[in-house]
């Protein structure tokens, strides 16, 4: 075989020839790449990772739209291949609980555009899979498209294109032993048959890539986790059957197990055992693995209670005493801490990419999104969920990784609210306000590590206060992390004050020389304005969608301070880095933990900080998105006129240990005039809704551009941007989508309980139908929350033009039943203070 | 007919085996255990007499607390309970068939007594012996067949030019082969059942031994080593060829 080090240098590395390795290395070659190199420590076509002993099942509808999307194109890419087979499948619910699930999975598909889905009664499933016991079951959501993929021959097939392309090399059993970096550049990978030089690696070692990423210094936090599963048989019912998979693949959600046909046998699979996790470094060679390294000896006792589970729902096939377990193992695949793949460039290496923790049901789709990705800038299916650089450093810890997968691998298949909290790991990042809040009974949701006040049960008085105004939530779904002192806060914020802590927020400063050339060529709008402006913008991907949108205060001549979610944080950090000027004029500093943030917006916003300073906070001297330093008392602050909330009020930063002292002063001075400290659900829900600002992964994504989300306010600067030319085109052509703003007519279900949407759901026509554009993406509610100002409950949607109509009357399904709405706004004008008089008062 | 199988826990091996450091034992962290495919056909063989004749089938190990499992495995192909002597200590063969032959005496008497004829791991050749001696019974050993009826085995041993049959009656010793039986996959219902059947441990100390292991060693192998037939048709007449070889064509 031909040594590694007599090949010129590769334009790209790929670690790892699991179904991700070798579906990239396809992609890459289809893009017009050359010189590309995949290399595998273990032997072809099964060189011993997870792919080649997964269950290959696909199951494409997911609550998660980028993983909808991504396993989408997978089935797209195994279908052209000729190695899917389609059997259908169905997750069957054992309780009413899980029935209502199947309904929001119902919604789910409609959302995002998956026909044919049904519900089932346990009759019909008992037609379509005749061995299960339909009485253990209450009903079923069925997939027609569910099928099985060959992972192994689909790999072979993408490396032979790229081979064929004469773009690739292949090398079996070598493996990566160092990585080399160069300035913070990837430059050479070094393996067990020789070296080569190479700009671009690409970690898709599964289990194996934190080891791989640490070589060249970098995180890819995922856990090895173990994932059992028998093959049982031979199975009478399969007798007859020709193919490998003629019965539905069946999901028993309730126990966490899936059952499904293998030629003559049954393979079970479980979710519901304890989490085992192991360390990479704990995974055998090849050489020393008994059977694989991914195969690990199979413990019985993890396996007992899902043996009753199994038997309860298919006695006729595993009440056989004919029909014996003839295999079973402790499969290995990838955990992480929040149950997202880790995609992208990761934030310490330049050129160092991650296609890990993704499974087989994503890999093809993976493949062609990071090829996109590399070679293009940007891919077509949003990964920002997945980006690998959303992480902040305390969140790739060990015990981090660990204490989250643990968490979550019983969730696999679980009924997982969208507001659901995390228990493992809390209190890792506390803001100085944080013993006041607990102290105001504060009930804190989790983002990005940071604890932040949802609501507080100190404000319990104002439900009193507020009576009727207040609506509560009948059903429990709704009510589940929910409160309906978020409602009370939202109308005491609007009648007088509230405190919000915003320390979460993620803030770094771009300087020197070349800063404003740094931030006018990543942000859409103008940022060459006067030092003390306070910029909103779009962030765009080339292509002119939404990479993020963020504010920008700009305090100097050579000084912009940004400001911008916590959640997404992280990867706004590394887009901004990535586009500093080469040649070193421009710098960023990270201070996100250098500075806190307490908000206080309402009406008597000015009296209360105009009693703490002497400075002029009046609005004809310090008038709406302008900032500048004031002095509050002893302390000196910068102070931010502009709000998320639509309120008169301002963003107040002080460093991060004066910020008890701030928090004393402003509620202190704001008792008199009956402030009180309001949460996350008032800032990101009630308040922001009501103003119909948009938020960025949620109507916000690469799926939507600028003049779809209603945001090209005044012309294009002058000055290159990221995007530009892009947007300068959508400009030129008429929008396929429009986003509005709709509320809720009537929340009776047909049982008389008031139901309240939460988002995600699908927006219908009058008669029933999902609204589709011309560009085939389907309306659903991208954010939903009440508003108690307006008295109505509010959606946002993207809607094709014909039906973004202010008073066009439409439908949302929730639950399985429909539910009128009607367009309230087609544009950006919000629903509360259409004028914005609030904000300029 | 009431039968006793005796059986030992050992590694799965498949891989390169890695030693501890100290050279005193195999790195079994990432291995799983089993029984011997000996001591499988053995309860295989033991369980069939008895759903045949009635009776029961009992299974008895000398090993560590984990050695349940494999007492339990042997219940869930059909053994009716387990004896477990329950020591963390490596014992020598002398020493283990004293130990059995105690518990033997202890459960006595059986029709038929079962050994695996080699451990997997160690490979003395003789703890079947021992007992057999040391209790005063006939043993046949290497056995590729057995029928029992009537009071009488009749055991088969496999020779490179046929077979050597013997006749001994019961109560008689055998130590079996791989191939004397296809052992059954445990069913489901038998696995539960098994979860449920009697155990009666009881720890046993070990006599000082009169062995002494100085270290292990693994011989120089040649590895996992694949070897290419061919590809596409071309390849059938080797693939047949090897089939043939394995005796399963
Ligand atoms: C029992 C079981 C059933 C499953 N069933 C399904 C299913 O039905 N559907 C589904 O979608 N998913 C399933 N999965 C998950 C799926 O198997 C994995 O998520 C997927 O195969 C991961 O693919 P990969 O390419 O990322 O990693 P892998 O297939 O593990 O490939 C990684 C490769 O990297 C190589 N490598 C690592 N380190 C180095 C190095 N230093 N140098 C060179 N090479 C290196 C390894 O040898 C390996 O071949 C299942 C998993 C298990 C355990
Ligand atoms: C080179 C060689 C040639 C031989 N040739 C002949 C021959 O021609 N004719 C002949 O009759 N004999 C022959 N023997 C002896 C005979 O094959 C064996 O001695 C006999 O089968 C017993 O094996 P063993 O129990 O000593 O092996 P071991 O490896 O010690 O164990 C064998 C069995 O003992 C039981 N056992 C062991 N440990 C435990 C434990 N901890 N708990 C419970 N059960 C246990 C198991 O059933 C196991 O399968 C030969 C031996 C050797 C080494």
């Amino acid at each position: 075989m031909t040594e590694l080090s007599s090949l010129p240098p590769a334009q790209a590395v790929v670690i790892g020839a699991g179904i991700v390795g070798n579906s990239l290395v396809s992609h890459l070659a289809e893009l017009g790449w050359t010189d590309l190199v995949l290399l595998d420590k273990g032997p072809l076509p099964n060189p011993g990772g997870s792919t080649g002993h997964a269950s290959n099942f696909i199951f494409p509808v997911d609550h998660s739209k980028e993983m909808t999307q991504l396993t989408l194109e997978s089935m797209r890419q195994y279908r052209n291949a000729g190695v899917f087979t389609e059997s259908g499948g169905i997750e069957v619910a054992r309780t009413e609980g899980r029935m209502q699930e199947l309904h929001r999975r119902m919604a789910s598909a409609k959302a995002w555009g998956i026909d044919g889905v049904r519900l089932l009664t346990p009759a019909e499933v008992k037609e379509l899979v005749p061995y299960i016991d339909e009485s253990v079951i209450v009903g079923g959501f069925y997939s027609p498209t569910v099928g099985i993929v060959d992972s192994l021959r689909f790999g072979t097939i993408m490396r032979e294109r790229a081979q064929a392309k004469g773009a690739l090399s292949v090398f079996a059993s070598t493996e990566v032993v160092g990585i080399d970096v160069e300035q913070g550049r990837v430059s050479r990978v070094r393996t067990t048959r020789g070296e080569l030089e190479t700009a671009v690696v690409v970690v898709c070692c599964g289990v194996w890539s934190p080891l791989v990423a640490r070589m060249a210094g970098a995180s890819i936090p995922l856990t090895p986790a173990v994932h059992q599963m028998i093959d049982v048989g031979p199975v009478p019912h399969f007798k007859d059957t020709t193919g490998v998979i003629e019965f539905p693949i069946v999901r028993d959600m309730d126990t966490n197990m899936y059952e499904r046909q293998d030629g003559s046998g049954l393979e079970i699979g479980s979710y519901a055992h304890r989490p085992i996790l192991h360390d990479p470094e704990d995974l055998p060679s090849v050489e020393a693995a008994a059977l694989s390294p991914t195969e690990f000896p199979f413990t019985q006792e993890d396996f007992t209670q899902q043996l009753e589970d199994a038997l309860e729902l298919i006695p006729d096939v595993l009440g056989n005493e004919a029909v014996g377990i003839k295999y079973a193992i402790n499969g290995i695949l990838s955990l992480t801490p929040d149950g997202l793949p880790l995609l992208g460039e990761t934030p310490e290496v330049k050129g160092l990419w991650s296609a890990a923790a993704v499974w087989v049901k994503e890999g093809p789709g993976v493949g062609k999104s990071i090829a996109e990705w590399i070679v293009r800038g940007e891919s077509e299916i949003d990964l920002q969920s997945s980006d690998i650089a959303r992480f902040y450093d305390c969140q790739k810890s060990r015990e981090h990784v660990r204490a989250r997968s643990a968490e979550g691998f019983n969730k696999t298949y679980g009924i997982v609210h969208p507001a659901e909290q995390w228990d493992s790991n809390r209190n890792v990042r506390l803001s100085p306000f944080h013993a006041r809040e607990v102290d105001l009974g504060a009930v804190f949701f989790e983002t990005a590590g940071w604890e932040r006040p949802h609501w507080y049960e100190s404000n319990a008085d104002l439900l009193d206060e507020y009576g009727d105004r207040i609506a509560r939530r009948e059903a429990e779904w709704e009510s589940r992390w929910w409160s309906p002192l978020i409602n009370a806060e939202h109308l005491a914020m609007r009648d007088r004050a509230a405190m919000f802590d915003l320390t979460a927020f993620c803030i770094f400063d771009v300087t020197g020389p070349g800063a404003l050339d740094a931030v006018q060529r990543v942000a859409m709008r103008r940022l060459d304005v006067a030092p003390g402006k306070i910029v909103y913008t779009p962030v765009l991907s080339p292509s002119g969608t939404f990479k993020s949108d963020l504010t920008v205060m700009r305090l100097g001549d050579e000084r912009f301070r940004v400001v911008t979610g916590g959640a997404h944080g992280m990867a706004d950090l590394k887009w901004f880095r990535d586009h500093l000027p080469a040649d070193g004029s421009a710098q960023i500093a990270d201070l996100t933990s250098a500075f806190t943030t307490l908000g206080l917006w309402g009406p008597r916003a000015r009296d209360i900080l105009s009693s703490l300073t002497s400075d002029d906070v009046s609005n004809e001297s310090f008038p709406f998105a302008t900032c500048r330093t004031i002095e509050l008392d002893s302390l000196r602050v910068l102070a931010s006129r502009i709000s998320y909330v639509g309120e008169l009020g301002w963003e107040l930063y002080v460093p991060i240990e004066q910020g008890a002292k701030l928090w004393d002063l402003v509620w202190e001075a704001g008792r008199p005039h009956g402030v009180v400290p309001a949460g996350i659900g008032v800032y990101g829900t009630t308040g922001r809704l009501e103003k119909c600002y948009r938020a960025f992964g949620f109507e916000l994504d690469a799926d939507y551009d600028v003049i779809e989300a209603g945001m090209a306010w005044g012309t294009v600067k002058a000055p290159d941007f990221v995007g530009k030319d892009a947007h300068v085109r959508h400009r030129e052509s008429d929008p396929v989508a429009v986003l509005c703003t709709l509320t809720v007519d009537d929340h009776s279900s047909k049982d008389g309980t008031k139901r309240y949407m939460l988002g995600r759901e699908p927006v219908l026509s009058k008669s029933g139908e999902p609204l589709v554009d011309a560009r085939d993406r389907r309306s659903f509610v991208t954010s939903a929350g009440a508003g108690p100002s307006i008295g109505k409950h509010i959606l946002l949607a993207y809607l094709p033009p014909e039906r973004a109509v202010v008073g066009e009357e439409l439908l949302v399904e929730f639950m399985g039943e429909h539910y009128p709405v009607t367009v309230a706004t087609d544009d950006s004008t919000s629903v509360f203070d259409p004028e914005n008089a609030r904000v300029r008062s | 007919m009431r039968i006793l199988v005796a059986v030992k826990r050992v590694p799965i091996t498949g891989g390169r085996i890695v030693l501890t450091d100290d050279g005193q034992a195999i790195q079994t962290r990432h291995l799983g255990f089993t029984i011997s495919p000996h001591e499988e056909c053995g309860v295989e063989e033991a369980v069939r007499i008895v759903e045949a004749q009635g009776g029961e089938v009992v299974v008895l190990t000398l090993g560590p607390a984990e050695a349940e499992e494999q007492l339990r495995e042997c219940m869930a192909i059909g053994a009716d309970r387990g004896i477990h002597l329950v020591s963390d200590e490596e014992w020598d063969a002398q020493a283990t068939a004293a130990a059995l032959v105690e518990a033997i005496r202890a459960e006595a008497p059986f029709d038929l007594i079962v050994f695996g004829n080699e451990s997997a791991d160690a490979g003395n050749y003789q703890v079947g012996i021992r007992v057999a001696y040391a209790l005063g019974l006939p043993i046949v050993t290497g056995l590729k067949g057995l029928v029992v009826s009537d009071g009488r085995a009749r055991a088969e041993q496999e020779t490179a030019s046929g077979r050597d049959v013997y006749e001994v009656g019961l109560p008689a010793i055998v130590t079996v082969k791989e191939g004397l039986n296809l052992p059954r996959y445990p069913s489901v219902p038998a696995k539960l059942r098994a979860n449920r059947k009697p155990v009666a441990a009881q720890a046993v100390g070990r006599p000082p031994s009169r062995l002494q292991k100085l270290r292990l060693v693994v011989p120089a192998g040649r590895g996992k080593q694949a070897e290419i037939l061919g590809r596409g048709p071309e390849a059938a007449p080797a693939v047949v060829e090897i089939m043939r070889r394995l005796g399963v064509a």
